[in-house]
């Protein structure tokens, strides 16, 4: 086996009171695509940052190719080789391909002008490098790229110089399937030329895909460190989460459906998508499937008045429903969860009880007066019983892992004892504990009687957790899969109706 | 249980950073205090260097300075806490002063009518703010900026730029502006105040339409999401922000006995840097009336200091802004490091 590039050595990192990393020792090698795993908070986060240059260890060491490196700054770790792919995209988007690539040698040797032919002409070349399938310009502005093709310019940028490791912290989260396989082409093709790969994901079954070696972490330690072909998904849960997940679903309902509780009939929204019809029966959760962009979001919001409907018909309980806006729906007793937790999900900057008790003030209210006491005790109602972790409820959100800021947020809708819930990518960025608790009450307000509607991108938990999905593609519904017919194969196949029939 | 301690453990630690981190953090959780710390420090200061700092006298017209213009921050920092800016309440003020005498000086109506019109008109600049900026969704900062202009320009032009004179207003409505209220020795603009302050604080703390004032300034898509009606919660806010700003003008040419088209060109600035010293933040979903209102004594407070001392009126500006300088850094160093 080749000797390894990059090595940490007993690297071990304090944050305040909490140990983010304990005496770590991991190395790399070349050639290889290394994954390293482990639930929000384990540790892999912090360990990339030090590998980066964002954090400095407390103890322990950072090797580079046999020699002792101390990585200062995200600049040094450049220098030295190291390239880190954030999360988050973080190019300028106003600007072209070519000036975000060589932005950090624009003014090499006190040159005043930018060279666009020279940089132009070297984007070009880099680019050439990767697979056509991302078709870029390197005069295009970043704006008019797509997230895949960002997410490319951002690897050539972090490529650029003379890099030997490349860090990718959840390169997905963003892309659809199409563009995740794009994405692996690029990693082979990288992989092929000897570079060390460090992976950083949430998806198990991708990992499978593209993973040479998975390292687990867990509450800052290394659990341990296998071929990928050598560790089954349950072990790797199991190692993940450091005890056995054998109901990681809930089972299916058993029992008979009951009376329909929300009809949808030929609903439309120009321009968007068209002629969605179908039922939703007490008892079951009805899953949505298909690509980012199909126009699942956007049927989730026009059925409960956040969008004006252009045509078609929405039933509660058999009565027509005409929603001038989403209070409307609230007061019909029809919640919708937002995909984007953050940014339309939460009041960041306000404490737990604010948060839980906005869509309903009246019910803590005395003659239009909050009162303090009844919300903070309808808070800890729900703080009990979704097991959300915080110091009190007044605690702020902002310093809430991702899972708990997702229960403060369904707690929110459960407020108003919703008749049905619309639940948009409800498992998103958080840890697998936290999903499977999600799973689990989902089937118990199934049980109860509510009807529940999961969006979700993640193919195993809509074949885990739903009794009927429905599939869609560029606006259109193409199809509705029930019982042993809800696959992996199967919704993909519908999802990508075009790819496959063309 | 064991993963209860350690959360706990988690947020104990993240407390545990660096003294200097640790006082800002303080700093940021109490600013209230930290502002009356002050004004109790600079009062105290000022106490020593002159003999007339500590009389009924000084302190009365340390009220009076910052009175009126304390009813115009009460509807700034509501504005701010939802996320907006509104730059047209100098100009309301002195539209509403100006209608409002103009009608009873040359129109010879009933001074108590003539203010609820020009209370009227200043509402209906609120309105149009708030109808710009919600329903054709345009910046609050631009349009606040147009309607101040606007404003401005129809107070010159009802009062030809000059400023009527009001000397035969009838002593009920004087008493408004300067009357002092028998037995206690206070000015009644002052118990208007006091009360009004004490009023919007508690419901700033407790109602729940100006909840939602903050659930907007925090996120106005979450609230939206969370079924706030935001463009209400929005256009609610200027048109407060304008009636106060209205009353403050009926108030002030009841103060003045007449009414200057030049009037409070300062206030919005004035109100801001109150509410922003006080804890409010431009971003929204920040800020206490208590706040501001310390804000505007503290600015006060600076002001006859200066005047006491006999320095230049010139320095006051300078002086004023340093401090919003200073309160807003601090604000800023406190609050990066949270996230």
């Amino acid at each position: 086996m080749d000797p390894a590039i990059l090595e940490v050595r007993n690297v071990s990192k304090r944050f305040g009171a909490t140990q983010a990393l304990a005496d770590i020792n991991l190395s790399f090698a070349p050639g290889k695509v290394h994954a390293i795993i482990g639930e929000n908070g384990a540790g892999k986060s912090t360990l990339m940052n030090i590998v980066g240059g964002v954090h400095q260890a407390d103890a322990g060491e950072v090797v580079l190719e046999g020699r002792p490196v101390h990585i200062r700054n995200p600049h040094d770790a450049l220098l030295m080789g190291i390239g880190f792919v954030h999360q988050e995209i973080a190019l300028c988007q106003h600007i072209s391909v070519a000036e975000n690539i060589h932005m950090r040698s624009l003014d090499e040797g006190g040159r005043p002008l930018v060279a666009f032919k020279e940089i132009n002409r070297a984007t070009r070349d880099l680019l050439a490098d990767f697979d056509t399938h991302a078709h870029i310009n390197p005069k295009q502005k970043v704006a008019e790229l797509s997230v895949s093709q960002q997410q490319v310019v951002e690897i050539i940028k972090a490529l650029s110089g003379n890099c030997k490791v490349l860090i990718l912290d959840e390169p997905t989260a963003a892309l659809t399937q199409s563009e995740t396989e794009v994405l692996f082409r690029i990693l082979n093709t990288l992989k092929a030329k000897g570079l060390v790969i460090i992976y950083i994901s949430h998806r198990l079954a991708e990992i499978y895909q593209i993973a040479d070696t998975i390292s687990v972490l867990r509450d800052g330690r290394l659990i341990g460190t296998r071929p990928a072909g050598e560790i089954d998904q349950l072990e790797l849960v199991h190692m993940m989460v450091g005890r056995e997940l054998t109901d990681i679903y809930p089972e299916k309902a058993r029992q008979e459906l009951g009376e329909t509780l929300l009809e949808v009939e030929d609903l439309a929204l120009e321009g968007v998508f068209s002629g969605i019809s179908f039922a939703l029966r007490r008892g079951e959760i009805l899953g949505f499937a298909g690509l980012v962009g199909s126009g699942r979001t956007e049927v989730a919001r026009t059925i409960c008045g956040l969008y004006r409907k252009s045509a078609g018909e929405v039933r509660l309980k058999g009565r027509p429903l005409e929603l001038a806006s989403y209070r409307d729906a609230i007061a019909q007793g029809l919640v919708y969860l937002t995909e984007n937790r953050a940014s339309e999900g939460l009041f960041l900057e306000m404490n737990v009880a604010n948060n839980i008790s906005v869509i309903d003030l009246d019910a803590v209210a005395r003659y239009k007066l909050i009162q303090r006491r009844a919300e903070h005790s309808l808070a800890r109602r729900f703080v009990t019983e979704m097991q959300i972790k915080v110091t009190g409820v007044l605690q702020r959100l902002r310093s809430l892992s991702g899972g708990n800021q997702q229960k403060v947020l369904v707690s929110k809708l459960l407020t108003v004892s919703p008749k049905v819930v619309i639940m948009d990518e409800p498992t998103r960025g958080i840890d697998i504990g936290a999903k499977t608790q999600i799973y689990h009450l989902l089937r118990r307000l199934a049980t109860e009687g509510v009807g529940v509607i999961m969006i979700s991108s993640e193919l195993p938990e809509v074949v885990g957790l739903c009794d009927r999905v429905l599939v869609m593609y560029e606006g259109r519904q193409c199809g509705m899969l029930a019982g042993s017919e809800i696959n992996e194969k199967s919704i993909i196949q519908l999802a990508c109706l075009r790819e496959y029939t063309s | 249980m064991s993963e209860q301690k350690q959360t706990e453990a988690e947020v104990q630690g993240a407390a545990k950073v660096s003294g200097f981190r640790r006082g800002l953090r303080g700093f940021q959780g109490f600013r209230e205090g930290t502002t009356i710390l002050i004004i109790v420090a600079l009062g105290f200061a000022m106490s020593l260097l002159s003999p007339y700092f500590l009389t009924g006298d000084n302190f009365r017209n340390l009220f009076m300075l910052f009175a009126i213009n304390g009813f115009v921050a009460i509807g700034m920092t509501l504005v701010l806490i939802s996320g907006g800016i509104d730059l047209s309440v100098g100009s309301i003020v002195a539209l509403v002063g100006v209608i409002t005498g103009s009608l009873f000086f040359n129109a010879k109506m009933n001074i108590w009518l003539a203010s609820v019109i020009g209370i009227l008109f200043g509402t209906l600049c609120g309105f149009i703010n708030g109808f710009f900026i919600t329903r054709v969704g345009l910046s609050a900062f631009i349009t606040t900026l147009g309607m101040m202009q606007v404003a401005r320009g129809a107070t010159f032009v009802i009062s030809a730029a000059m400023p009527i004179p009001l000397q035969s207003i009838p002593p009920a409505f004087k008493f408004l502006g300067r009357g002092i209220i028998p037995g206690i020795g206070v000015p009644f603009v002052i118990v208007l105040f006091i009360v009004s302050a004490v009023i919007f604080d508690f419901l700033s703390r407790r109602s729940t339409s100006i909840r939602k004032i903050y659930y907007v300034g925090s996120n106005e898509k979450a609230a939206r999401f969370s079924g706030v009606n935001v463009n209400r919660v929005r256009i609610g806010v200027y048109v407060l922000s304008a009636v106060v700003a209205s009353v403050a003008g009926v108030l002030t040419i009841a103060r003045f006995n007449s009414a200057t088209p030049y009037y409070g060109d300062t206030i919005a600035f004035e109100t801001i840097s109150a509410a922003v010293i006080g804890g409010a933040s431009l971003n929204g979903g920040e800020g206490t009336i208590l706040g501001a209102m310390l804000g505007m004594a503290l600015l006060a407070l600076i002001q006859t200091s200066l005047n006491l001392l006999d320095v230049s009126p010139y320095w006051q500006n300078l002086v004023t802004g340093l401090i919003l300088l200073a309160a807003v850094s601090l604000d800023f160093l406190s609050h990066r490091k949270r996230a």
